[in-house]
């Protein structure tokens, strides 16, 4: 036992003698969680928009400042010409056009259906259809206000509740999402990297003759990697309670139990890794290709997996991530307790073992 | 003799750390010149400086007529170096590496056709010249960066303890190549921490703890201080600095 | 001139004998360009609805027929409204819309009755556009129940539900709202951006790693020729998958090329050179690939995620948008869907141009500065 805890020193001194690879581990949990906090957001503010106003009539006049002040848009270039709309797309890099046709206001009266047309860059579409219907509501919400609604017979109101996240923030979204890949990347990475070091470097070889079991020496190794991964977590998780008032709605043993089988498992993966290749630079570009790319892109992170055609939907069963962030949701926002969760604890307990199982027997080959 | 190295007061510190300490010394055209000194004793930090790879922190000194401050690509053109650790490209074969060295140093395209196939020859290593280094024996390897080091006809060959790690007989084939080029009027300023080769040396000096303990052939100071052999001089001398401290 | 060559020569040789820096630099890439767009789909479609329906009325099942027949929708029923919550818990469903027990009663009889809809918020944006829809459905069926019960009310019924304005509009640059047209040239920077930032800074640090850079630096060769020579590979290189990417998007995606191919490789030709030298700047600081390898990583990661190529930069708070002037791959994601999907020219780029030719001049000046030969 006490060997094993020697091992488990020497280990810690080899991560915190390089400084600059442990900043970037400490560090990049805190930048992505405060990016994603403050400044990537889905929600649109402030899109720059241009107008041309064929009528410059007081309704007209008053929709376009109805439009500019909503805080959705920005007056980005105002036309004098139909003909420069092309241009302000080109160019001036605007988002939408609103085109009102001469005598609008007569036509506005008359209820003779005047006729504004939104122009929308599309390429980029969601942002487009966003735009389209932001614009759409306020320009009716003007006509309902000068022309009063009458109120009609048979109506259905429909009572909308936002539940789990009520002010709809986009923190709450990432926030699972950059655990499960700082746990990834510390867990997996960096074990499979430091275990192939110590292949490349020769130094497993002594350890191997020596007189501790094959399974105490990688235990010994991964031990520092679970105290680094945990202390991630908690960072993520203090800033995301005291900066982003995010709440932790479930019990809080439970999310950090989950996190250790999920760092477990991610471990699993990096030993499993390790076993299989002989240089650090294969190991660090298995690692991105078949560890990181996946996490981020099939997990449901950032992208929703029921958009995918069937094949990558397939392959996203077998990415641990996407059913942790199926945990780390349901135990922080929804308050979820094992009786929700445990299809997803069982597939990642089943994810460790299978893994832990495969690599253990390839490093018994290697030693015969 | 006309000097093809010569130092004076010549000084490296790291911060407070002096690793070498005010050395003077000449070596001359032709001259086989041994630096000794134990691991850390500021062999490598000299020659450093000398080649170019490294300011001096004080002192002066010319290489090939040089100043080391203002000349550094001068001196470059002029000297071969070889690393202690081996710095050849794995991936590449003999003859590419060969060719690539050349191309660095401005040689035409037909001076290296003739000078790689000279080399081939001399190393015997025609048979191999289209194989990759990294399959080679790590004598065959040594052997090939020496031949390196002097693919553009340097007047000083610097080698930094070119033989660690190699068997003793290609130590000697080694120590042969470094006669011939010597033969050739090649100046070579070679440090090392085995003894024994100190004594194939025309002059060497003894470096501890940054210093110059002993400088001279080895015959003339074996006899000064009289004593069987360099190796003990170097135990005496080293033994003494460090009771000192 | 001679010498760079050599360099070139060598460094074009030990890329091709490398067995991990093939696949890197030839299969990887490509895999990511076809992958990616089917993957990276913020469409919002394929929305799992659960209606609770308590009334059991006419009513209530044709409102359930609108929402069966919606593309948005995949609908599934319960019985119990804890149900459906539980069922939200546990992320089966993203929402659910409870029909209350004498819905058609009260409409007939009140005027007035309410539906329950609640939605799982988490994916703010996701949840806005699902309420949308909802209330669009919604909205149609109510006035399909109104010219349906009062045909006399009709006219002036809708035009009191207000639409006297018409509001037409139309999608330019991409008609059929084509998610991977917007996708496709974001990913083709990324995929450059990786070749000139990640290899060409490890290549550097690699020399510096087995010591050969030491060989080199006692030969008279000057700082300015060996890193042209070792950088000018993978500028050739990114630029050649620069024009395989936009191909394979041509052919597989079918991706309109309405601007000049000549000004994006100009453009592209540029950014390379900033981003080698960022590349370059990265290898002077780090003494292992490790090292550079995760150095680049961090930078990459903020870049990528504050480009613009995900997430609109016009959505980012003011200081954030600040610190886009500073992301080379924000400039280069958004002058590669200007030119590409929108036919800008040169004066439409001019800006962008500039800044990204200053920050290269910079980068390389700092890149170069810091590099020695000599300690």
């Amino acid at each position: 036992m006490k060997t094993f805890w020697a091992f488990v020193k020497k280990e810690t001194i080899h991560i915190l003698r390089d400084p600059r690879t442990l900043i970037i581990l400490i560090g990049m949990p805190i930048a992505q969680v405060v990016l994603f906090g403050f400044a990537i957001t889905n929600e649109l503010n402030d899109a720059r928009i241009a107008i041309f106003d064929g009528s410059k009539d007081p309704v007209t006049i008053e929709i376009a400042d109805r439009l500019t002040s909503s805080g959705f848009f920005q007056l980005a270039v105002e036309l004098k010409d139909e003909s420069q709309l092309e241009q302000a797309f080109r160019h001036d890099r605007v988002k939408l056009a609103v085109v009102f046709p001469p005598e609008f206001q007569d036509h506005f009266f008359r209820e003779d259906s005047p006729q504004i047309q939104l122009i929308a860059d599309a390429t980029d579409p969601n942002t487009a259809t966003t735009l389209v219907a932001y614009a759409s509501a306020i320009i009716r919400q003007y006509e309902q206000e000068k022309k009063g609604s009458a109120t009609l017979p048979y109506a259905i109101q429909t009572e909308v509740r936002m539940r789990y996240n009520q002010e709809l923030k986009s923190v709450f979204l990432f926030v699972p999402g950059v655990i499960t890949i700082i746990l990834m990347l510390v867990s997996a990475m960096m074990t499979s990297i430091a275990l192939t070091r110590e292949k490349e470097l020769g130094t497993m070889e002594i350890l191997l003759v020596s007189p501790l079991k094959p399974a105490v020496i990688v235990m010994g190794k991964v031990i520092p990697y679970i105290a680094l991964g945990l202390a991630n977590v908690a960072i993520i998780l203090v800033l995301a309670t005291t900066v982003f008032h995010m709440p932790i709605r479930g019990s809080l043993p439970l999310l950090i139990a989950e996190s250790l089988l999920f760092i477990l498992t991610s471990l699993a993966l990096g030993i499993m890794i390790s076993s299989r290749v002989q240089t650090q630079q294969v190991a660090l570009m298995i690692s991105l290709m078949a560890l990181m790319l996946p996490t981020i892109l099939l997990s449901g992170f950032i992208f929703p997996i029921e958009n995918m055609p069937w094949l990558l939907r397939a392959i996203s069963h077998i990415v641990p991530a996407r059913w942790f962030i199926v945990i780390v949701k349901g135990v922080m926002l929804k308050g979820a307790g094992m009786a929700v969760i445990w299809k997803e604890t069982l597939v990642l307990v089943f994810m460790t073992l299978v893994l832990i199982g495969g690599s253990v027997r390839s490093f018994k080959l290697r030693l015969e | 003799m006309e000097q093809a190295i010569w130092a004076e007061n010549l000084t490296k510190k790291f911060g407070s750390f002096t690793a070498v300490d005010a050395i003077s010394f000449t070596v001359g055209q032709g001259e086989i010149f041994g630096f000794l000194g134990a691991n850390g004793a500021g062999k490598t930090t000299a020659m450093r400086m000398l080649s170019g790879l490294s300011f001096p922190t004080s002192g002066k000194a010319r290489v090939a007529g040089f100043d080391v401050y203002k000349q550094p690509e001068l001196i470059k053109r002029h000297i071969g170096y070889m690393s202690q650790k081996f710095s050849l490209y794995e991936d590449l074969t003999v003859q590419e590496n060969i060719r690539f060295y050349g191309g660095i140093y401005g040689l035409s395209g037909a001076e290296i056709r003739s000078k790689t196939e000279q080399l081939l020859q001399e190393l015997d290593l025609e048979w191999i010249a289209k194989s990759q280094v990294q399959s080679l024996p790590l004598g065959w390897k040594q052997k090939l960066a020496f031949s390196v080091a002097q693919v553009h006809n340097p007047s000083i060959v610097f080698l930094d303890e070119p033989t660690g790690g190699v068997d003793p007989i290609t130590r000697r084939q080694f120590w042969e190549m470094i006669y011939r080029a010597a033969d050739r009027g090649v100046t070579v300023f070679v440090t090392t921490h085995y003894m024994d080769e100190a004594e194939y040396c025309d002059r060497i000096s003894i470096m501890v703890d940054g210093r110059i303990a002993a400088m001279g052939s080895p015959g003339e100071l074996k006899r000064d201080n009289n004593v069987p052999s360099i190796n003990e001089l170097f135990v005496r001398l080293a033994r003494h600095t460090s009771s000192n401290m | 001139m001679k010498t760079i060559l050599y360099i070139i020569q060598k460094e074009f040789r030990q890329i091709f004998r490398n067995k991990t820096m093939l696949p890197i630099l030839f299969v990887m890439p490509f895999l990511q360009l076809i992958i990616l767009p089917f993957a990276a789909d913020f469409e919002i479609k394929n929305i799992r609805l659960t209606i609770v329906d308590m009334d059991q009325s006419t009513l209530s099942r044709q409102l359930n027929s609108h929402f069966e027949a919606s593309p948005f929708f995949e609908v599934t029923y319960q019985l119990d409204p804890g149900q459906a919550a539980d069922r939200m818990q546990s992320n089966d469903i993203d929402l659910y819309l409870e029909i209350p027990s004498r819905f058609e009663y009260r409409l007939l009889k009140e005027q007035s009755a309410p539906l329950h809809l609640t939605i799982d918020a988490i994916n703010g944006a996701k949840a806005g556009v699902a309420q949308a829809y909802v209330q669009s459905i919604v909205r149609d069926f109510n006035r399909e129940v109104i010219s349906e019960w009062t045909p006399q009310l009709q006219p002036r019924a809708l035009a009191a539900m207000g639409q006297p304005v018409d509001i037409t509009f139309q999608n330019w640059f991409n008609p059929d709202m084509d998610y991977n047209t917007f996708m496709v040239p974001g990913i083709l920077v990324l995929l450059v951006t990786m070749i000139g930032g990640f290899l060409s800074g490890m290549n550097v640090v690699k020399e510096k790693e087995i010591g050969t850079i030491e060989q080199i630096n006692v030969t008279p060769i000057r700082k300015y020729q060996f890193i042209i020579g070792k950088l000018l590979p993978f500028w050739i290189l990114a630029l050649i998958e620069l024009a395989i990417g936009m191909t394979i998007g041509k052919i597989i995606f079918n991706i309109p090329f309405v601007g000049s191919i000549g000004l994006i490789f100009v453009f592209a030709s540029v950014y390379l050179l900033l981003i080698l030298g960022l590349g370059l700047l990265i290898s002077t600081f780090s003494n292992t690939q490790q090292q550079s390898m995760f150095l680049t990583w961090f930078l990459m990661v903020i870049f990528i995620l504050m480009s613009g190529l995900f997430t609109p930069i016009e959505s980012m708070p003011h200081w954030a948008q600040v610190l886009t002037w500073f992301n080379p791959i924000a400039y280069f994601v958004e002058v590669i869907r200007m030119v590409m999907l929108k036919g800008s020219g040169w004066a439409d780029v001019r800006g962008s141009f500039i800044s990204i030719s200053a920050f290269a001049v910079v980068l390389n000046a700092l890149a170069v500065w810091n590099y020695r030969k000599r300690s």
